[in-house]
């Protein structure tokens, strides 16, 4: 079977309008980063997030009057997924020790059943004891708190930040070494494309930015150079196979050839996110999403950005001959 | 042409079976069961597995499976009922000495676990637990044993009769030690530097006085630190172990920092209380001599302090330390053997008791009051919720000290190694109070800057949601790849159940935690591990259009696409490396499987694909390929 037929497209006589596009996605991404910032998630603001789940659909207004009463006035309480569960996030707050908060608010929200937790721990359910009568199981199960110190969560927006760059550094001289430097500029740039448009998207619906989309927007970088060095590789071969052709015809037919299987990896790599955004649960979703968002941008950055900053900066069949040796043949250097 | 030599197929097998063999454990799942350790001196043995087994007949409870070696004793269960009384019966009849913890033991057949064999480690975000990232004040430490020198200085003065104004702590760090003059001076700092050899001494003047400036070395310092790490690591591991939990984590992390895990805990509020302490006795004596009402009054006598009494009211002590938790060797809930109220027995290291034989002894019929000292560390907050910063720009930390008179006995006799504390409100609080003495004071205060609690019930969704995830989107590529590539793509899809299986036994082998970005990772590998096939496949294609014979098209595919794959993946894995070496907890796990995931999958998708297709095609004449 086969799904797309060998193609001619003039992918490189389209650049410009790419270009414009790309250009236009970044300006409005960095402009809603500079103006309404990332929703970051609590690890890297501090806070205390607390996720409950009832037995039946509770009313967010009851829950969010409870906690008021008990003091905790500046939570935020939204559902989570479905009615039945809710979550809670909390800021640091000045006047108590944080890390007490977290347990302040389950008990706020127990308090209405008469329950008390019984310390059965390895077990799978956990049990209350309500009205002095018995363990039975809880109506207000507690899922998940997280609390995070505030200082401790700028750090972690550092070394995350440290980490792409580092990433980065390291490819760009991977590439260098492998290639030449002018591909290393052009996949580094498309890189940087990519974690821009992914990241201004992120701003722009305001969708929380957590650990794991900031794994998943890393994750980004490793797949889209994949694509990116793929193209490389075939530019490479070609302009060493072809002894006819400008720049501008190579890479067009390099892009064709691998065009593909660029889709088809793409495709099968979006097959998986898929499941894993309608089957892996709310926890993780932000990260599928960021995957799905950094999968489609970098097959087009692959295709459209990489190649043309290549060319811009003068790339010339010279620079991808193989090194001459003295008293080699160079027939016998090339495939 | 497309054959392989034998010993290529053999190594591929050498690499597959066992593989498959160490994924294995995967499939037996987890038993209920208790796991039995000593505390202290006390070690599990023969005699107490006996022991347990007998309490436990009688009750009509029948373990399997029993195990005892050198971490402790573990039971299995039929079922989570039967665990839970059991766990009961068992702590019932070993008594304090020993913890009983509910723990899941994996079901792995014996002959499996003799060659290593064992489930993956689940991360706490898949089995559920609690998780801590607590942040030792070594500052604190350093501030606490500079204090401590401010008393030594004066001591050795004392006692080398040099005369001295003031000794005071500076308030740039130090301690600033004022002489009359300079000959004094001189006399003090070679007695200073004879017996602390841990400071460095500095001649100023201060106020128009000779004085000597006292800061400590930098290696003492690092070792302080260290050894406040060390000793809060050491304590907490007493306090988990305390709490009762199966397979706990204590790990240092980074130069002040230290990770709690604990699998399976559902109430967090415990837990963080007992973990989140350092609390400590002061023994003194209660001044008798001074009215207390008076005192109240606002007119405390010097050489003495009102304390609030745990009951109620006040009660005014003297300031000298008779001694401190610090002697305190080991401390045992009980109950009084006269009217069976809830009491804590004592022991004392030697010079605790030396000290309090003698006190005791001058002071018969007056009252000797316990303190307990808590030291809270805080991070200090503005209106804002935001940290406050000092000039050095590091987080100012709030140490709060809470004292509380526990009890203030009447001394009925001379005391000496062992006595008992009374007056507690509960037996409760008897253990408690037990157990926060035995796991001994912690030399810094800690702070809890990170907390991650997973719920029981959503572990179990995140482990049925991983795994659902996986095997849809595992399915998905499978049916796409059979149909667009037939022959090929069957064997493609084959091979990704290989390295499945191959990213499993590895994951169980290394012992590396599995969290759920991890399961993402195994999920993005799944996608990824098969473009090096589409790759492969894509390439194989175009040489057959290209006119070449069906043989040559194969082996120049596989040659021609090697390359790029290895480019490809390798930039990939400096990523996933970049991510682990930088990135923490969900990150981490991410990168664990990615990289895993990149190097099996490199090894699939090109040797293992290449030997099935050489079985099946290799050595014979082909008209037409079915890719």
């Amino acid at each position: 079977m086969e799904l797309i037929g060998t193609t001619k497209i003039d992918f490189m006589g389209r650049r410009k309008l790419a270009a414009i596009c790309s250009t236009i996605l970044i300006l409005v991404g960095l402009s809603s980063l500079f103006t309404r910032g990332l929703n970051w998630g609590i690890e890297f603001t501090g806070g205390t997030l607390v996720e409950v789940a009832y037995d039946e659909p509770v009313q967010i207004a009851e829950i969010r009057n409870r906690l008021q009463s008990a003091g905790l006035a500046d939570a935020v309480v939204q559902y989570f997924g479905t009615s039945r569960e809710v979550s809670i996030r909390l800021p640091v707050l000045a006047e108590e020790s944080a890390a007490e908060i977290s347990t302040r608010t389950v008990e706020t929200l127990r308090e209405p059943y008469g329950e008390v937790l019984t310390e059965q721990s390895g077990n799978r359910e956990q049990q209350c004891f309500r009205d002095n009568a018995g363990p039975v199981p809880c109506m207000v199960q507690m899922r998940r708190i997280e609390f995070i110190g505030p200082q401790f969560g700028e750090e972690l927006a550092e070394t995350g930040g440290l980490a792409m760059l580092a990433a980065l550094g390291l490819i760009m001289l991977y590439v260098a070494f492998r290639f030449e430097w002018k591909f290393a500029v052009g996949s580094v740039v498309a890189l940087a494309h990519d974690v821009l448009i992914a990241v201004g998207i992120f701003s722009l619906f305001q969708l929380e930015f957590t650990q794991p989309v900031l794994a998943a927007i890393l994750a980004v970088i490793g797949y889209s150079l994949n694509d990116t060095i793929v193209v490389f590789d075939r530019i490479r071969e070609n302009f060493r196979k072809m002894r006819k052709g400008t720049p501008v015809e190579i890479m067009n037919r390099s892009i064709n050839q691998t065009l593909r299987r660029t889709m088809l990896t793409s495709m099968t790599t979006l097959l998986v996110l898929l499941a894993l955004f309608f089957l892996g649960g709310e926890v993780i979703r932000g990260f599928s999403v960021a995957l799905i968002i950094g999968v489609i941008v970098g097959t087009y950055s692959s295709i459209f950005i990489a190649s043309p900053i290549v060319l811009r900066l003068g790339l010339s069949r010279e620079d991808m001959m193989p090194v001459k040796k003295e008293g080699v043949d160079q027939e016998q250097v090339l495939p | 042409m497309n054959r392989y030599p034998l010993w290529k197929y053999i190594i591929i097998l050498a690499v597959i079976i066992p593989g498959f063999l160490y994924a294995l454990p995967n499939l037996y799942g987890e038993d209920p069961g208790i796991q039995i350790a000593g505390v202290g001196p006390f070690v599990t043995d023969q005699n107490v597995l006996s022991q347990v087994e007998r309490a436990l007949a009688e009750q009509n409870i029948e373990p399997f499976g029993a195990t005892l070696d050198a971490s402790g004793i573990r039971l299995r269960f039929a079922d989570t009922e039967t665990q839970l009384n059991a766990k009961d019966v068992a702590q019932d009849e070993l008594g304090n000495d020993y913890t009983v913890a509910l723990s899941l033991l994996p079901a792995t057949p014996a002959w499996l676990s003799a060659l290593g064999g064992a489930p993956m480690y689940l991360g706490l975000d898949l089995r559920g637990g609690v998780h801590f990232l607590m942040e030792v004040d070594v500052e604190g430490a350093v501030d606490n044993t500079e204090q401590r020198y401010v008393g030594d200085l004066r001591t050795i003065l004392r006692e080398a009769k040099i005369r001295y104004l003031t000794i005071r702590r500076s308030p740039g760090g130090g301690i600033d030690v004022k002489f009359r003059d300079e000959l004094q001076r001189d006399e003090g700092r070679s007695v200073i530097a004879e017996e602390l050899a841990q400071l460095k001494l500095e001649d100023r003047e201060r106020e128009g006085k000779p004085s000597i400036h006292a800061t400590l070395r930098e290696d003492a310092v690092s070792e302080i630190k260290s050894f406040a790490l060390q000793q809060n690591m050491t304590s907490l591991r007493n306090r988990v172990d305390e709490l009762g939990v199966a397979e706990p984590v204590v790990q240092q992390q980074g130069d002040r920092r230290i990770v709690v895990q604990l699998p399976g805990v559902q109430d967090t509020a415990r837990a963080k209380e007992i973990l989140g302490r350092t609390a400590t006795l002061e023994i003194k004596l209660v001044d008798e001599e001074h009215d207390l009402q008076s005192a109240m009054r606002g007119s405390v006598p010097a050489g003495s302090k009102l304390y609030p009494h745990r009951r109620s009211g006040q009660i005014l002590l003297k300031n000298r330390l008779v001694y401190s938790g610090h002697n305190i060797v080991d401390a045992a809930a009980g109950r009084d053997q006269l009217n069976g109220t809830p009491v804590v027995h004592i022991t004392l290291d030697s010079r605790g008791a030396e000290i309090n034989q003698r006190v005791t002894g001058e002071n018969v019929g007056k009252r000797m009051a316990v303190v307990f000292v808590e030291d809270r560390s805080e991070t200090k907050l503005d209106e804002d919720g935001l940290p406050v910063l000092n000039e050095q720009g590091e987080v100012v930390k709030l140490r709060t000290r809470a004292e509380e008179v526990i009890t203030a006995p009447v001394i009925r006799e001379q005391l000496g190694k062992r006595f008992q504390i009374e007056g507690l409100e509960g037996s409760a609080e008897a253990q408690d109070l037990a157990l926060l003495l035995r796991a001994g004071a912690l030399a810094a205060p800690v702070d809890i800057i990170e907390e991650r609690t997973v719920g029981p019930s959503l572990g179990r969704d995140n482990i049925e949601k991983g795994f659902q995830s996986v095997l849809v989107g595992f399915l998905l590529v499978l049916v796409f790849m059979f149909v667009y590539y037939r022959m090929f793509g069957a064997v493609a899809g084959l091979v990704l159940i290989v390295n499945l299986v191959l990213i499993v036994s590895v994951l169980s082998l290394l012992q590396a935690t599995l969290t759920l970005p991890g399961v993402a990772g195994i999920v993005l590998t799944v996608g990824m591990a098969v473009d090096a096939n589409v790759l492969i496949f894509e390439r194989i294609r175009e040489e057959i259009r290209n006119g070449n014979s069906p043989q040559a098209s194969i082996h120049v595919g596989y040659e021609k696409a090697f390359g790029t794959i290895f480019d490809a993946n390798f930039t990939t894995l400096i990523a996933a490396i970049v991510l682990f070496s930088i990135g923490s907890g969900p990150v981490k796990g991410f990168a664990v499987t990615l990289s895993i995931g990149i190097i099996t999958s490199m090894f699939t998708a090109i040797v293992v694909t290449r030997a099935l297709i050489n079985l099946i095609y290799g050595g014979r004449r082909l008209s037409k390929l079915s890719i």
